[in-house]
């Protein structure tokens, strides 16, 4: 982004630290609460009784689910809040705010033309 | 191995394209070729016909409404798949469907066979508010669907276009294909002897609740009851020269 609009830094390191976190615990709970209940899901179809008959009714996988849909909500909304966090940081880095950590940030973020001169 | 003289490929666009299509070629060909030494790869049945006209009115609101993404029609041969939805789908089930829906995920339960297992009343009132019937659905309800009248003043064009890719309607069909749309509702209509020789097996009553008019729900409750129920398993021969 700060190459692309000629920027010395993004508007905030700890901004990305925040979208990167919150959306990686998100994209967790998204695709390990699919993982499980698509387990789930396979065995309750092919399970059967002792006495040789199906054991259970197809809405009765589809109440199995339940938990699992909501923890990919979420999850989901998690990763969504990481993007807005992107959004608002993408948003005051074009704007041209001044970026807060500039100095946290490494030396090839910054737009080559005004990247700073290493001290020699 | 001198890895050197791999650069040659990497380096040029049109070298690297070339080497592409040759190496996706072998892999079209493995797959591909085969087809053309088997037999046939859909089964010989008996009692697969093209979809009434009404009934491919249905299968037309069941695509728009999306029901394929929650929805397969694909048994497969497995025994708790088999005993569950019955005798597992064949290749000839789906020559008539463009496209066809198998569908990739059951978030529902399969309909590949749901035709006859449950009654027009209960397909009425599941499919206006599915937790009527069955309060753990999570299915949302197609209430709009009565309230729709169906519009089929282009069914033999849509007759038409099924037959531009493959599906074998008649000139008749085509010809009948509105009358017989209203036909398939109404045991005591003129001519609903030829529209049975027509379309053998196809069932002709009131779909849903409302006689007064032909709604969407018609058409979706004609199509969902004729699911499956076309193949006369008992002359299928799943050996003999089906047998792969």
């Amino acid at each position: 982004m700060p190459w692309l609009w000629h920027r010395r830094a993004l508007y905030s390191q700890r901004l990305v630290e925040w979208h990167f976190w919150i959306s990686t615990l998100g994209i967790l709970l998204y695709i390990t609460s699919m993982w499980v209940s698509g387990i789930l899901q396979g065995l309750m179809w092919r399970a059967y009784n002792a006495q040789g008959f199906l054991e259970y009714s197809f809405v009765e996988t589809v109440e199995a689910m339940h938990p699992f849909y909501v923890i990919r909500a979420t999850g989901g909304l998690l990763f969504v809040l990481g993007a807005l966090i992107m959004v608002y940081n993408v948003w005051r880095t074009i704007r041209g705010d001044e970026p807060v950590d500039a100095a946290e940030q490494p030396r090839i973020a910054a737009a080559p033309e005004l990247r700073p001169v290493p001290a020699e | 191995m001198n890895w050197s003289s791999h650069q040659v490929l990497e380096k040029s666009s049109v070298l690297l394209l070339i080497g592409i299509l040759i190496t996706v070629a072998i892999g079209g060909i493995v797959e591909i070729a085969p087809l053309y030494w088997l037999s046939s790869t859909i089964e010989k049945v008996q009692g697969m016909r093209p979809y009434t006209p009404l009934e491919l009115a249905g299968r037309d609101i069941y695509i728009r409404e999306g029901c394929y993404v929650c929805h397969s029609q694909m048994i497969r041969s497995l025994r708790d798949e088999v005993e569950r939805y019955g005798h597992y789908s064949l290749a000839a089930e789906s020559m008539y469907d463009h496209p066809f829906q198998w569908g990739s995920k059951r978030t529902g339960p399969d309909l590949a066979r749901v035709g006859g297992k449950y009654s027009d009343e209960w397909h009425a009132v599941h499919l206006k508010n599915p937790r009527a019937i069955v309060p753990e659905s999570i299915m949302p309800g197609y209430p709009h669907l009565a309230r729709t009248l169906l519009d089929y003043r282009d069914i033999a064009d849509r007759l038409r276009t099924s037959r531009a890719v493959g599906v074998p309607y008649t000139d008749e069909m085509i010809e009948n294909a509105k009358a017989d749309l209203e036909r398939q509702l109404d045991p005591a209509a003129e001519g609903v002897k030829d529209f049975l020789a027509r379309y053998p097996k196809a069932q002709v009553r009131q779909f849903d609740d409302d006689p007064s008019t032909i709604s969407e729900l018609d058409a979706v409750i004609a199509y969902l009851q004729m699911l499956g129920t076309l193949v006369d398993f008992a002359k299928f021969d799943a050996a003999g020269p089906n047998l792969r």
